[in-house]
């Protein structure tokens, strides 16, 4: 009789990994992902133990390079806690970067409006009052960026993951006309006057006060997610439309009440990035945080705190490779492919923690041909 | 100039424009139509565009003077499609084999693609001591017009039909191997099935690993081939990083202007083409940024309308985005 | 007539895990019959025929076709035996055509001739007296004309040995009668056919020859001409078997739930209920017996305002309070007003649990809109889980252990247990004890009743007859939709339940 055909090996769904050895499978992702990386190294004729240590030195061996390490992380932690709801929702907003651009217009109009003017917000130092304003209006812009796909999914179905993405560019095209257009500088200039320092976010040890609200949000998502009615009705939502309407949900309202938070949040981000660092609004304000921001939320497992050593990770990443190009002439660049293996690693290393090879056992194929 | 020669300028140009595109859409439809989204066709065209533009000039200071522009162009070609076909294997094995979130991969994607095209790019910037260019002879071998003049020179059709360089006609001849595929093929008709219903593509007895592995592979050579398209055309041979930035992007979203047929990629991509150069050529009381988001607008217009309009053939592959795996008992 | 046998199976066996789905049956199919395959649920008629067409491998036993052992591991070997399956969930691909889900997975050459394929399509389609359009597709089609595609599929690959697993249960009578139509001329033609079912009369009007599972044995096979309903009632269910489940006389019962023409039509046009009639009384038992599918489902969804009433009233009288209407409220109002389902679908999961939260967060999804604030309340929901833990007696390292990684009886009893603590005033609950082992399912009986004595109308939907007649006050037996009869479950037989299970009883009427 013919024997059945079987893989050598199949796969067995873990019963559940204590969260310590959860962890350190991640752990060892990532140095796989390393040494992977130290293989582009040796490539390119560099020492890896030194360029390891050039990004290291770089992002964190002086206190201008700390500060600039915060400074990239607290977008990077802002966007990926505004998208774990949606995530968790198994909506896939992947319009952060849209939402973060519309946020950034928001507080941009503000900050043009008032800045400067009326006496009121004319002083030398921030203005709480314009800040206040600043942040209400890119909460509003976010949430009504991220209203649209919400609304046309409740309604129709409409595919969220391409309807927001689309979003993204529609709100990177508004940013060009209004550089070049309402809002330019010098004509010609194609830049958006920098921000009246009435309209700049204060500082608390180097870095714009942004690093505390992110800090502040972590908390609250992490208490909204856990503790709240709307996080329970998100979680059931996440798990089976079909049980939360069992248990009486609302599921169009609470797709949309989610999306305007994470659109909220989103905006609010742009606020932070507009006014704390860059000081003015050109297109890239975004700049990849939208997207970069769902690997961290998706790879912190949707959980707030681990959300900030990543981002912060990969924050020093990114500041440490501008070291390498001027000290080992290595492309910045060097960092996203770094990165991007990193993520990469780490997304597969999440197969091995729900998953187990086993070599499949005589037994069974003795059963089988008897 | 009058109006029919704006009018044959324009739209000359928009196929110019549009042909990077053609073939980041086609690719990604192909990818689609297994039940993948792929959103790293950005990274996979910057790849592609890197690599290519590396092969052609290397390739180029090898053969010195005897520079053979067929070989240049087979070896631009080969070197994008595999930088391409290299990142959806990542993709693929990662989603299709390690089930990981296909958004989240293919963002990862991207961050990886446009990472390592840009860092090629420099890399060559900086050893090359700062400029890096095919020569003049090679570049007109990528840009130049395949047919004879005399084609060339027929009143108004000759420069839209017979003026354009290779890549625009391989478009061509892609998007209608592809529908052939789809529709008159016994492996088209498993693929489209294993992007709608894996599982009973999997009961009528097809491997649906096998052909997921194959479209995206093969879907992300070709999406590559659009970034290198770009560079050697449009870019002029150089390597031009802030010009590639969005257009895998405007792919992505082709495909779904596209529903999902190559054939509509043709005209769909000249139309975002026209889109994205109008500005220059016509002067209209829009401010030329608006006129660039009209792809993404339209875009999204179509998407709303195919799901209010719940017509089966205009939706996306029914699964996709969901990872296949049999059940076990 | 040609009556060879197509394929014979010897003493296959099979088992999942602890459970016996096949005990060493012994069958044959033969050429131009039509053999009914009879049993009740779980009685292992579709995990027997699966193994022919090639999902599950026998653990033991051996197969053969026309004569020769067959080894049968995927659907493509028993393509290539010239067997195929109909199952109940049919497997085409909603964009494609007829013709193109008939050639899907096919071999041959690159090219595909549409046309070709849409020609022997029409030519099957006449042979045997179907009506089809290759060219419509499936997403336009019927659940008739997508059964219809099933079989064109099979036949087009040259199946000889044709198996439908309850094809009736989601047809019209007339698509029925056409249906066996079909039937009977692919016998004529010498075709093997197996028919899945448990409707009795089904059996008498289709087929030649009438095969009896019951728990996974194989009881006996008699042929049509010789046989009534009585006998094959009765191999069907089996003879009583004693389970000394406690059951106590009724007290104070009063009506809880008046049930009056109820009628429910589904999504497909299908009734699923046609004027139901019954009161459900407090401090009873209400047992709902019934083929599957005979609208069980259904009824319980329509008291707990989950599915859509066409007419119909469902009168509800909560103790000291006067009747109300519950057709037209929502699930949220029926729930506050005390009626609690506990429906354990097939996966057990599904409905009513959320497999990735702990029992903590399940309890919750009953209470979670309670108290004031934006906040959800642990507390309550924790303690209730400690106390369903410890009372129901289910094995979990912790409250909020992922119930998803429970065993079945485990997730069960949180289940139950849940719609226990909120102290209803109608408890239904459906096909609780599925799946369990006996001393778990004592442990629901116990419930049940304590239930019971509290004044509580339950109503239990179940499987196991014995059960039924043991732990209820009163039976309510279901026939395709209608009310087949109500008896007392003191005093009536199993065969006599069997009997209103398969034909439709004088008691359409009857309210006991």
């Amino acid at each position: 009789m013919r024997e059945r055909k079987q893989p050598l090996f199949h796969l067995v769904k873990r019963s559940e990994l204590p969260a310590k050895y959860a962890w350190m499978i991640r752990l060892l992702s990532l140095l796989a992902a390393m040494l992977v990386g130290a293989l582009i190294f040796l490539l390119l004729g560099s020492n890896p133990v030194k360029a390891y240590g050039e990004i290291l030195s770089g992002a964190l061996g002086r206190e201008s390079a700390r500060q600039r390490v915060v400074n990239i992380a607290v977008p990077l932690l802002g966007v990926a806690l505004a998208i774990a709801p949606c995530f968790k929702m198994k909506f896939w907003n992947i319009g952060a970067e849209g939402q973060i651009t519309v946020g950034a217009i928001g507080a941009t109009f503000f900050a043009l409006t008032f800045g400067g003017k009326y006496g009121l917000f004319a002083g030398k130092e921030p203005s709480l009052l314009l800040l206040l304003m600043m942040a209400l209006g890119s909460m509003l812009c976010g949430a009504f960026w991220a209203l649209i796909p919400a609304f046309f999914r409740a309604k129709w179905g409409t595919n969220e993951t391409l309807f927001t993405l689309m979003m993204n560019y529609i709100a990177i095209g508004i940013v060009k006309w209004l550089q070049g257009g309402p809002w330019e500088g010098k004509p010609g200039s194609q830049i958006i006057p920098n921000f009246h320092a009435s309209a700049l976010l204060p500082k608390v040890f180097g870095v714009h006060i942004g690093w505390i609200v992110v800090l502040v949000l972590t908390v609250l998502i992490f208490v909204y997610m856990r503790y709240t009615k709307h996080g329970y009705e998100i979680a059931v939502l996440g798990e089976s439309t079909n049980t939360a309407r069992y248990a009486g949900m609302n599921v169009a309202w609470i797709t949309v009440r989610t999306m305007l938070l994470s659109g909220a949040i989103s905006g609010l981000v742009g606020f932070m990035i507009v006014s704390g660092a860059n000081r003015t609004l050109y297109y890239g304000v975004a700049g990849g945080v939208g997207f970069t921001a769902i690997t961290v939320a998706w790879l912190a497992q949707l959980n707030p705190f681990a959300m900030i050593v990543i981002s912060l990770l990969l924050a020093v990443l990114s500041k440490g490779a501008g070291n390498l190009e001027t000290v080992m002439g290595i492309p910045t660049s060097i960092s996203d492919i770094i990165t991007g293996i990193i993520l990469m690693f780490m997304l597969a290393s999440e197969f091995f923690i729900r998953y187990r090879l086993v070599r499949s056992h005589k037994e069974s194929k003795e059963a089988k041909k008897a | 100039m009058t109006f029919l020669d704006a009018a044959v300028a324009l739209i000359f140009n928009a196929i110019l424009n549009g042909a990077p595109l053609m073939f980041g859409t086609m690719g990604e439809i192909l990818t689609e139509k297994s039940g993948n989204l792929n959103l790293g066709v950005e990274g996979m065209m910057y790849m592609g565009g890197a690599f290519g533009i590396a092969g052609a000039y290397y390739y180029g200071r090898m053969a010195g003077e005897n520079a053979s522009g067929a070989l240049a162009i087979l070896i631009a070609l080969l070197f994008a499609f595999l930088a391409g076909a290299f990142g959806a294997l990542i993709y693929s094995f990662l989603t299709i084999t390690l089930r990981t979130n296909q958004n989240v991969t293919g963002l990862a994607l991207a961050i990886l693609g446009t990472g390592a095209g840009q860092f090629l790019g420099e890399y060559m910037r900086i050893r090359e001591g700062g400029y890096v260019a095919v020569s003049i002879a090679l570049k007109d071998q990528f840009q130049n017009p395949v047919f004879p003049a005399f084609l060339q020179n027929i009143p108004v059709i000759g420069k839209i039909v017979f003026g354009h360089n290779l890549f625009v006609y391989l478009g061509i001849v892609i998007a209608v191997l592809m529908t052939v595929y789809f529709k008159k093929t016994r492996w088209g008709l498993n693929l489209r099935a294993v992007g709608e219903s894996p599982a009973t593509a999997d009961a009528a007895g097809i491997n649906v690993n096998r052909y997921k592995y194959l479209a995206t592979v093969i879907g992300g050579g070709i999406s590559a081939i659009g970034g290198m398209v770009y560079i050697m055309t449009i870019a002029g041979g150089v390597w031009n990083h802030e010009g590639l930035a969005g257009e895998g992007w405007l792919a992505v979203a082709l495909v779904i202007f596209c529903l999902w047929r190559p054939l509509n990629a043709l005209w769909g991509s000249a139309l975002f083409g026209a889109l994205m150069i109008l500005y220059m050529r016509v002067h209209l009381p829009i401010p030329d940024e608006i006129y660039k988001i009209l792809p993404y607008v339209v875009t999204v217009v179509v998407l709303v309308i195919t799901s209010m309009r719940r017509k089966k053939e205009d939706h996306p592959p029914e699964s996709l985005g969901n990872a296949y795996f049999r059940e076990e008992r | 007539m040609d009556t060879t046998c197509a394929v014979r199976m010897e003493e296959v066996t099979k088992t999942f895990g602890p459970v016996v789905a096949n005990d060493r049956v012994t069958l044959e199919i033969r050429k131009g019959e039509i053999l009914s395959l009879l049993g009740e649920n779980g009685s292992g008629k579709t995990t027997l025929m699966n193994m022919l067409a090639g999902l599950y491998f026998p653990d033991s036993g051996r197969i053969f076709v026309n004569g020769k052992e067959a080894t049968i591991a995927s659907p493509k070997d028993a393509f290539a035996h010239g067997i195929g399956m109909i199952h109940q969930h049919f497997k085409l691909v909603n964009v494609l055509s007829a013709a193109e889900n008939v050639v899907l997975g096919l071999e041959g050459g690159a090219l595909l001739d549409i046309r070709e394929v849409s020609r022997k399509i029409r030519e099957i389609a006449e042979k045997y007296g179907f009506s089809v359009d290759p060219a419509k597709k499936v997403y336009d089609m019927s659940v008739s004309e997508k059964q219809t595609l099933e079989i064109i599929k099979l036949l087009y690959r040259g199946a000889e040995v044709l198996i439908l697993d309850e094809p009736t249960a989601v047809l019209t009578p007339q698509e029925t009668e056409k249906l066996f139509d079909v039937l009977r001329v692919m016998k004529k033609d010498g075709k093997a056919i197996v028919i899945i079912t448990h409707k009795l009369h089904e059996v008498t009007s289709l087929a030649d020859r009438v095969a009896v599972l019951r728990r996974g044995t194989f009881v006996g096979e008699v042929a049509i001409g010789e046989t009534d309903a009585a006998e094959l009632t009765n191999m069907m269910v089996g003879r009583q078997v004693s389970l000394n489940i406690d059951r106590s006389e009724p007290e104070n019962t009063a009506p809880r739930l008046k049930i009056t023409d109820l009628t429910v039509v589904d999504d497909e046009g299908v009734t699923k209920l046609d004027h139901v009639n019954f009161t459900a009384f407090g401090g009873e038992i209400l047992g709902i017996a019934g083929v599957a599918g005979s609208g069980q489902k259904e009824l319980l969804e329509s008291i707990a305002g989950l599915c859509p009433v066409k007419s119909g009233e469902i009168l509800y009288t909560p103790e000291g309070k006067k009747p109300s209407n519950l057709v037209g409220k929502t699930p949220m109002q029926i729930k506050s007003a005390g009626v609690a389902m506990a429906f354990v679908p097939e996966d057990r999961l599904g409905m009513g649990l959320v497999g990735g939260m702990g029992m903590v967060g399940n309890m919750m999804l009953r209470s979670w809109r309670e108290g004031g604030g934006a906040f959800v309340h642990h507390k309550d929901p924790n303690a209730l889980a400690k106390k369903v833990m410890d009372e129901l007696e289910v094995v979990t390292p912790d409250v909020n252990y992922p119930v998803r990684r429970l065993s079945g009886g485990n997730v069960q009893k949180v289940l139950v247990g849940r719609e226990i603590a909120t102290a209803p005033s109608v408890l239904m609950s459906a096909y609780a004890v599925r799946g369990l082992d006996i001393n778990t399912s004592y442990t629901i009986y116990n419930l049940m009743n304590q239930q019971k004595k509290n004044g509580v109308a339950v109503i239990f939907v179940g499987e196991d007859l014995d059960v039924l007649l043991e732990l209820c006050d009163r039976i309510l037996v279901l026939y395709d939709g209608k009310v087949s009869g109500i008896a007392d479950a003191r005093t009536v037989t199993k065969e006599e339940v069997g009997m209103m299970m398969t034909h439709l009883g004088k008691g359409g009427e009857a309210d006991a």
